[in-house]
């Protein structure tokens, strides 16, 4: 008897759908065995997870307030990604969007609230689509490795922002302590519903993302671009310019979520305002297949994981960490799934 | 004078660490992988060094140790990219997220310990009889520690490997065209694995350097994207390793200048100097892309999967 991959001639939907669901199973089997290995329960962990995530009006408010940053930046990144540009920028682009909304903010703090709203929400998009553009740029031009370029440009808006806070943006009134000034009140987004109003604005973007990318003409180049440079350069496409254009919308959604939570959530700009939220969009983006309804889905439950998470800190006196390697885990899991997507495995009996 | 000795010699300090990740980064990709792991992989080195060193005392078994959580972490990136073909890219990534992560969830009982006075003496700076006579260039390269040193002759010995052995010439075949090498009669998925492994193994190393050495005391984020610069450097270096020790050492300069210049007259915040790696870095990056000569060309096979069955 021998075993042996073969390709799979057609990639089922169905069965692609069964196979990413079976490795997340895996990956909560050997998370199960992580938490068993600290010597605790896993089952007692998961139940108080939930309870962190869902168990008062206020921890479910939490919940879907840690989801609308992951959805608007996933969305941004999902862009990117299928035109195989690795944007890992995300953070660096969420911060200097919420620098350019806190500038608007802290400038004209008297506007009418409409208009002030307005003004940073532009702000912050042209702030993460600028900060975008410049490795979008250099990889139009020279072909120059954006996964590097994205990256070293977190350090540089972080260190930015935390010279802002701790030099001339500086609270004289905050008593010596290193804060920016808080916004006035016209510069908060308003709630809806007990919720900033972000996940209006989130649900409306993964509308128009699923329309732009499967419906638009740009949407199509950016996906063929993705396919095989070769194909798009065949097809006349321009290829600078998708690539301009789709880093563009990308750091400005990456953008909008930093001027959603300097506003809505920090009510002011501090060096902590993209928290790590543009790296975990990357995985979240991964896992829903570049499908921006599915990034709804992945960006809940990985904010269940957050919230969840660092309830569970307290109780269980487990790390956040511990969330970090979960995160990890499923990744790795989810990874080595798409490999049964793409392959089946042939038993034959006898001589090959 | 004085002052130029001490600066040059506390870079080539600084850029030891980075020195490690780059030629591990260099070893990883003339196989053909591009392996974004390398600051997780760093980071795994770096606790699992530090805390062995700690219990042990032993620098033997904490570099041992760090090593053998490198090539661990770059064993997972390496079933997962080349048995199960995954996008080596996004698989890079979840390496460094569980890296990091978990050498934070590690590191959580270590916060505040000091490396044992013992592994603290084994790497003292040592002047090297004769070479350390010679001026300037002996007061700069050869008054350091005994790791700083096994730093210069892995990267000469690497080099040596890559361009002048028979192993060395198969793993470079195996990146430019992995199929031509296959039909030569090179096992493939043998020698990607074992470079791989190899490659992460001294990550490791470059981590444990930064716990036990440098600092030398255990604190969270201790590489600090010292593992980004690396996979820059690898560019920059044209992925060479001799040409890796040059880049290495010019990016601890950077690293500490900032904490030099804080002392002197000119008034910077510290803040805006500490964005000069990252920067450079950029400046570099764009500068080899835009002279695109064949020397500084990466492997031709670099980041994309081998189908055997395909070919």
């Amino acid at each position: 008897m021998r075993l042996r991959f073969v390709k799979r001639s057609e990639i089922n939907k169905k069965s692609g759908l069964a196979i990413r669901g079976t490795a997340i199973l895996l990956a909560l089997l050997a998370t199960t065995l992580f938490i068993a290995f600290l010597k605790l329960n896993p089952l007692s962990v998961y139940i108080s997870m939930l309870d962190g995530s869902f168990g008062s009006a206020y921890r479910v408010k939490e919940t879907i307030i840690k989801t609308v940053p992951l959805v608007i930046t996933s969305l941004g990144i999902a862009v990117a990604f299928k035109m195989q540009f690795w944007n890992i920028g995300g953070e660096g682009q969420i911060a200097m969007g919420a620098f350019m909304a806190s500038f608007v903010a802290l400038r004209m703090p008297e506007l009418p609230k409409p208009l002030l709203l307005a003004l940073m929400i532009a702000a912050g998009m042209v702030g993460g689509g600028l900060w975008a553009l410049l490795p979008a740029f250099f990889k139009a031009r020279w072909g120059t490795n954006e996964t590097i370029v994205t990256l070293m440009m977190n350090y540089i808006a972080l260190k930015y922002v935390t010279y802002l806070q701790y030099g001339p943006w500086r609270d004289p009134k905050a008593l010596g302590f290193p804060k920016i000034p808080n916004f006035s009140d016209n510069a908060i987004l308003p709630n809806l519903f007990g919720v900033h109003i972000g996940w209006v604005f989130a649900l409306i973007l993964t509308a128009a993302m699923f329309i732009f990318m499967n419906h638009s003409k740009k949407g199509y180049e950016i996906a063929v671009l993705g396919e095989s440079e070769h194909t798009a350069r065949y097809a006349g496409i321009n290829i600078r310019n998708t690539i301009i254009v789709s880093l563009l919308i990308s750091g400005g959604l990456c953008g909008l979520t930093g001027m959603i939570q300097a506003s809505a959530v920090a009510n002011t700009l501090s060096y902590e305002v993209s928290g790590g939220i543009g790296y975990t969009a990357i995985i979240t983006t991964w896992l829903s297949g570049l499908s921006a309804p599915f990034i709804i889905l992945t960006s809940f439950l990985f904010s269940i994981l957050i919230q969840g998470g660092s309830f569970i800190q307290t109780s269980f006196g487990i790390p956040q960490s511990a969330a970090q390697i979960i995160q990890g885990i499923i990744l790795f899991f989810v990874l080595g799934s798409e490999f049964f997507t793409r392959y089946r495995l042939v038993v034959r009996k006898g001589e090959s | 004078m004085d002052g130029l000795i001490s600066f040059l010699t506390a870079a080539i300090v600084a850029g030891t660490p980075i020195l490690f990740a780059t030629v591990g980064e260099i070893i990883t990709e003339k196989s053909g992988h591009l392996n974004l792991g390398v600051e997780g992989l760093m980071m795994m080195g770096a606790v699992m060094g530090f805390s062995v060193g700690l219990s042990t005392g032993s620098p033997a078994a904490a570099m041992l140790a760090a090593m053998a959580a490198g090539a661990t972490g770059s064993l997972i990136y390496a079933f997962l990219t080349i048995s199960l073909r995954a996008n080596q890219v996004v698989t890079g990534l979840a390496l460094t997220i569980f890296g990091t992560g978990l050498a934070s969830f590690l590191g959580q009982k270590l916060v505040g310990q000091v490396a044992p006075e013992a592994i603290k003496t084994f790497f003292k700076p040592m002047v090297l009889p004769g070479l350390g006579q010679i001026p300037f260039i002996g007061q700069v390269f050869f008054r350091q520690d005994a790791f700083v040193y096994f730093g210069y002759l892995m990267a000469l010995g690497a080099g040596f490997y890559l361009y002048y052995t028979r192993p060395g010439r198969h793993i470079r075949a195996i990146g430019e065209n992995p199929g031509a090498a296959d039909a030569a009669g090179v096992n493939v998925t043998l020698y990607r694995y074992a470079h791989i492994l190899a490659g992460g193994a001294l990550c490791g190393l470059g981590g444990a350097y930064l716990s036990l050495v440098y600092v030398p005391a255990w604190q969270d984020n201790v590489t600090a994207g010292r593992g980004w610069i690396a996979v820059a450097l690898v560019i920059f270096a044209a992925w060479n390793p001799f040409k890796a020790l040059m880049g290495a050492y010019l990016f601890g300069g950077l690293d500490i200048i900032g904490f030099r210049i804080q002392g002197s007259a000119i008034h910077i915040s510290q803040y805006i100097i500490d964005m000069l790696p990252y920067v450079v870095t950029i400046v570099v990056l764009v500068a080899v892309s835009m002279k695109k000569s064949k020397e500084m060309a990466p492997p031709k096979h670099l980041g994309l999967p081998y189908y055997r069955e395909e070919r």
